[in-house]
């Protein structure tokens, strides 16, 4: 099993001691989506603001662990500002970080590494794959993002 | 006189010489499932290398010694809870949870009216709770919680209000998040005053302490071996006869019926009818040598120990941590059991868990399947740590450490 400093990352305390882009916004315009971890009571609630096929704000409230409060707060440093084409590439980026490969599963096999340079501060969530149980802490607000922006676009 | 030795039952338990990320095992997690001894590992060997075949079947000799096996283990669950009518008023299941959907789709499909109602309380794990929520949306019974109080126990200032036309009282022994142990023999009173029949969880309290249908007035009482030093997959809803006896079938198949016919079938008398398709048979001789390892111990010494236990790690956690760890629970030991919820301040139980197992101490964080528990307290989750008849002090203390360690890391 991997070291605690591979999960609590001075990046990922730091974003949960000090969360960015926390608070509301008035919907609409902004769109309000909630998503929930029900095994473990982490909650996050996102408001998205799109504008001119871009993600032009984002704001959050919600608690929980560590990882999801910080993976959502990395999320929104992320994804804010950015058009949805770059958006749903952050998503997908970040969906193939939290996947657990199958070669994992098999003693000695190491995997091929993912190319992290292109994540910036999200690469500090990589180490959350060593830990299965948290996976689903550190989707939490993405998974939550991607509802979000489904229902926005389908209004 | 027992001769109970938790360093003993320690050295028995083949788990708990593990290391875990470089540390001995610090295994505070009972009341999510407790760790079997070698002598229920060995006897469920014994039997799948020496006797197993299906039960109740074959008449060669291996089938013989197969079925004595198991209704073997059915007369033994009727003596450790002292069932006034024997085996004959034990069923197997799978596990506490199949023991209240079998109560209540068969007892309560059957004996319950649109209107009637059924008594829960508020500290009352799920498997007591959904099973009648389930009866309600099916047979239009109403179901009813007895509040818990700011001291973590029964609030029973209204209960007679709550028990009015009530049909079933069914309260845990012991809350799986509290630690608090339930008065069972005045509540059956209560419930008995009241015309209602009076069920027991005991999943939380069977391995803690004794158990005892006939002294405490129970009419239903469910539990499951892996909570008891047994194996998983095995549980046991035991019934007064008189009550089984008016139960229909729960699940059909083989084994629980006495004829089938192109128009029909007649079940089978007895528990067998309440036993569909072949039963979990080394489950229930592993549950079989828990037992025979549980009474060696003597429930009172174990109770005593894990009181004792409490007692210590509730003043350590008050002296080490004062307001940042706060114990979601009785801050005494009378009627209170080894489970010790806790509520770190800043820092999610999530967190807490995960920093515990870098210290090799396993804790369960979550609602623990107790949500309007959970809901009463203003919780979504706490981190729990739980004694069992293998713990010691040394456990506590590392669970201490490892508390400072998680405190430290999120200040």
């Amino acid at each position: 099993m991997a070291p605690l400093d591979d999960l609590y990352r001075e990046i990922i305390l730091d974003h949960y001691r000090t969360p960015r882009n926390r608070g509301e916004l008035a919907t609409p315009p902004a769109h309000r989506v909630e998503g929930f971890n029900p095994l473990c009571g982490d909650e996050v609630t996102l408001y998205l603001e799109l504008r001119d096929g871009r993600l032009a704000d984002i704001k959050m409230t919600g608690r929980g662990c560590s990882i999801s409060q910080a993976s959502a707060s990395l999320m929104g440093a992320a994804v804010k500002g950015k058009t949805l084409e770059e958006v749903n590439a952050a998503l997908e980026r970040f969906r193939q970080l939290m996947t657990v490969t199958e070669t994992r599963l098999d003693e000695g096999a190491e995997p091929e590494p993912l190319d992290v340079r292109s994540l910036g501060e999200l690469a500090a969530l990589a180490g959350v794959v060593k830990f299965p149980v948290r996976i689903k802490c550190a989707m939490l607000a993405w998974a939550t993002l991607a509802q979000g922006l489904s229902e926005a676009s389908s209004h | 006189m027992s001769s109970y030795s938790p360093a003993r039952v320690r050295a028995d338990v083949p788990m708990l010489h593990r290391q875990v990320h470089g540390h001995p095992l610090t295994y505070l997690d009972s009341a999510s499932s407790t760790l079997p001894p070698r002598a229920v590992i060995e006897a469920m060997d014994r039997y799948y290398e020496c006797h197993h075949s299906n039960v109740h079947r074959g008449v060669y000799l291996t089938a013989e010694e197969a079925t004595a096996d198991y209704e073997g283990a059915r007369a033994a669950v009727a003596r450790f809870i002292n069932a006034p009518g024997g085996a004959e008023e034990v069923v197997f299941t799978k596990n506490t949870t199949e023991s209240f959907n079998l109560l209540a789709r068969s007892w309560g499909a059957s004996q319950t009216q649109p209107g009637d109602a059924v008594v829960v309380t508020e500290m009352e794990h799920h498997a007591n709770v959904v099973p009648w929520f389930q009866l309600r949306d099916s047979h239009g019974i109403e179901v009813r919680f007895i509040p818990v109080g700011d001291d973590f126990r029964l609030d029973l200032s209204h209960v007679e209000r709550v028990l009015a036309g009530a049909k079933l009282l069914s309260v845990t022994g012991m809350s799986n998040v509290l630690g608090t142990r339930n008065d069972l023999a005045a509540l059956a009173r209560l419930a008995h005053d009241h015309g209602a029949l009076f069920a027991v969880d005991g999943a939380q309290s069977v391995a803690h302490g004794s158990t005892d249908v006939a002294r405490d007035g129970i009419d239903f009482l469910a539990f499951s071996g892996h909570k008891m030093l047994g194996p998983t997959g095995v549980g046991v809803l035991w019934a007064r006869r008189s009550l089984l006896e008016a139960m229909p079938p729960f699940l059909g198949g083989g084994g629980m019926i006495a004829d089938v016919r192109t128009d029909g079938f007649t079940p089978a008398a007895g528990v067998a009818r309440f036993e569909a398709g072949t039963p979990p048979i080394a489950e229930a001789v592993g549950l079989h040598a828990a037992i025979r390892y549980l009474e060696g111990l003597g429930p009172d010494a174990v109770e005593a120990h894990e009181r004792e236990l409490t007692r210590d790690a509730l003043e350590r956690l008050e002296s080490t941590f004062a307001d940042r760890v706060r114990v979601i629970g009785p801050h005494d030991v009378i009627d209170r059991g080894g489970v010790l919820s806790l509520d770190v301040e800043g820092v999610h139980p999530h967190d807490v868990a995960q920093v515990l197992d870098q210290h090799g101490v396993c804790v369960r964080p979550g609602h623990h399947c107790a949500k309007p528990l959970m809901r009463r307290f203003g919780l979504a989750a706490t981190a729990r740590a739980s004694f069992g008849p293998y713990s010691l002090t040394r456990d506590t203390d590392a669970l201490i450490e490892g508390l400072g360690h998680a405190l430290a890391l999120f200040a």
